[in-house]
């Protein structure tokens, strides 16, 4: 009890005798610690020896004599260095088109009078509140007319635009002070110009609040390339990660696919752990993707 | 009307008014223009993936196919009847909406819960935050490969440790009647961390000094909890809602990777029917229509939310 005297002693005076909060708080940190035997058991199961045997495969206290044969064969058996190039190409180019149309867009409705703008400001929120993934069968056979199934650039394609992204540029750009933009304008900067000079380099924050969304909830897509994807090379993480499983799963090898798990989610938990601060606040912005 | 204004002004604006308003709006594009090319390469994308779609769900749920090769044709709202009678649809909407209770309450409940314990800003606090802001971050796909072991009969996590306390052992996907409160369990461990920052955000809304006069005042903290800051997170109750039903009825990879929507249907969830229609039977027409009873349902759902969200977002 003591401990957690201490984590209340900044809390009103008054209050700090108060039983509920601190029961309410006992209660969290061990819904805190269920929270993580997943992640522990795949931990603990990725070093496990085959040897152990399936009986002991729940065990959450690690072996005694560690072992990297489960990675070793997940990243022999699992295809796992082309998942991830997959991945990382297809959150990039995503990412990469988004900004160019986010912070055109974001500029318009921030800066620009224009006929229409209510119009299509809400054409622009109805893509907010429409689930992309939802669209799955129709964006289907339009990739497919268009030639692009079965490639990474038929997986991006439907996320070029985001209402999200465009509303969240425009609103960095709304703060900017226009003196500053006015001042350019009189050196006869041109309207791109001043984009590309004035408002990208002062809105950094909210363009890294964007690729943190952008990115996870991309390298976590599952259905739309499960869809789109066909030969084996260019399934990305996600998808790749399913069918190693369902592979794995019929040989009872939940050693390897512990390892697997850890490899595709390893890359998102450690950038989180580093940046956690930023994590965080871009999810309060995400709300509805 | 100012006395000074000359009375002769009628006569010249009656003059040419088509040519007028022609040139109005001319001059009115032309000003506009540069804004039209800014915001023209998200409109093509808008265009082809969103409201184009939309316009496709509507077509496509109006043709059939007799057979997977041969030509379209007119069928009305036979597609939308065909679905409506399927008892796989009717039961996969029924599922939904016993997955989209159970998960949206306790997840909302346990986000408020974790919320109110570490609203108060230490390193103890944001080391917790963080462990249960974990699953958010990683791929359902990734998060049913860790469950389908901890559902495993017998020598999974669960029968493990918990399973001795039972009389039986449950087979927890296997069984019809356990297997979608099984794959709830699963969005639910995923999905509180991320309602918990919106009621944390919520919170940093509810004022100091209210709640200092009612401690004063004698409110203890269910008092202050039940009249104070609830009625201050409704908002924050709202949206977080809205997204938990959305995420009932999107964020459905478990079911694939895990179910397939077995054990005899019992996980079958709405997208997971469009899919299977879709891709399985090559069946455009009915996936169309499913999809489009579902874009109905959860307009309406979103529309309840569409002046909020207006607003949220700066207004036009």
């Amino acid at each position: 009890m003591k401990l957690i005297d201490r984590l209340y002693k900044d809390a009103p005076l008054a209050t700090r005798g108060e039983i509920t909060p601190k029961l309410g708080f006992l209660l969290t940190v061990l819904l805190a610690i269920v929270w993580l035997i997943p992640f522990l058991w795949m931990g603990v199961a990725t070093l496990r020896p085959a040897s152990d045997g399936i009986n002991t495969m729940a065990e959450l206290m690690p072996s005694v004599k560690p072992t990297l044969d489960n990675i070793r064969d997940a990243w022999e058996i699992g295809d796992f260095p082309r998942y991830t190039l997959n991945t990382t190409i297809i959150c990039a180019g995503i990412l990469l088109v988004q900004f160019v149309t986010i912070t055109l867009a974001g500029f318009a409705f921030a800066r620009l009078a224009f006929a229409g703008k209510t119009l299509i400001f809400y054409l622009f929120l109805m893509q907010l509140m429409l689930v992309p993934v939802l669209l799955i069968v129709p964006n289907l056979s339009l990739v497919a007319q268009l030639g692009l199934y079965d490639t990474l650039t038929g997986v991006m394609m439907p996320f070029f635009a985001s209402a999200f992204g465009t509303f969240l540029m425009r609103q960095a750009f709304e703060a900017i002070p226009t003196e500053l933009e006015d001042a350019a304008l009189i050196d006869g900067a041109s309207l791109l110009q001043r984009i590309r000079h004035i408002y990208v380099p002062l809105s950094m924050p909210s363009f890294s609040a964007f690729a943190i969304i952008s990115v996870t909830s991309h390298w976590n897509d599952f259905l739309w390339p499960l869809m789109v994807i066909n030969s084996p090379d260019k399934r990305p993480l996600t998808v790749g990660l399913s069918v190693f499983t369902k592979t794995a799963e019929g040989t009872q090898a939940w050693g390897t696919i512990a390892a697997g798990t850890l490899m595709v989610i390893a890359p998102l938990l450690v950038t989180f752990l580093i940046f956690q601060k930023r994590f965080i606040s871009s999810f309060v912005t995400s709300g509805i993707k | 009307m100012s006395l000074a204004e000359p009375a002769a002004l009628p006569v010249a604006t009656s003059a040419a008014p088509r040519l007028d308003v022609l040139k109005r709006l001319t001059t009115r594009f032309k000003a506009s223009l540069p804004a039209y090319l800014l915001l023209l390469p998200s409109l093509v994308f808008l265009a082809l993936f969103t409201y184009g779609a939309m316009g496709r769900v509507f077509v496509d749920a109006l043709y059939q196919r007799a057979t997977p090769k041969a030509p379209l044709h007119f069928v009305g709202l036979d597609n939308i009847s065909a679905v409506l009678a399927d008892s796989a649809f009717t039961g996969a909407v029924v599922n939904n909406l016993i997955y989209a209770v159970g998960t949206a309450i306790p997840s909302i409940g346990l986000a408020l819960l974790f919320a109110l314990a570490l609203s108060r800003t230490n390193a103890v606090s944001s080391a917790l935050r963080a462990a249960l802001f974990l699953p958010v971050l990683i791929p359902m796909v990734a998060a049913s490969a860790l469950f389908m072991f901890i559902f495993l009969p017998n020598v999974g996590l669960l029968d493990y440790y918990i399973g001795r306390l039972l009389p039986v052992l449950p087979n927890w996907l296997g069984d019809p009647d356990i297997a979608l409160y099984a794959i709830m369990i699963i969005t639910i461990w995923k999905n509180a961390g991320y309602y918990m920052l919106f009621f944390l955000a919520g919170l940093q809304a509810v004022p100091e000094d209210v709640m200092e006069a009612a401690h004063l005042d004698g409110a203890g903290p269910y008092m202050r909890l039940r009249h104070i800051i609830l009625p201050e997170l409704k908002p924050t109750f709202l949206f977080v809602t809205v997204i938990a039903i959305l995420n009932a009825v999107t964020q459905v990879d478990h079911v694939f990777v895990m179910t397939q929507g077995g054990p005899s249907n019992s996980t079958n969830l709405v997208l997971f029917y469009i899919y299977q229609q879709a891709v399985e039977h090559y069946d455009v027409g009915k996936a169309s229509a499913a999809t489009l009873l579902t874009l109905a349902a959860l307009m309406g759902l979103t529309a309840l939310s569409f002046r909020t969200m207006a607003t949220r977002e700066g207004g036009p």
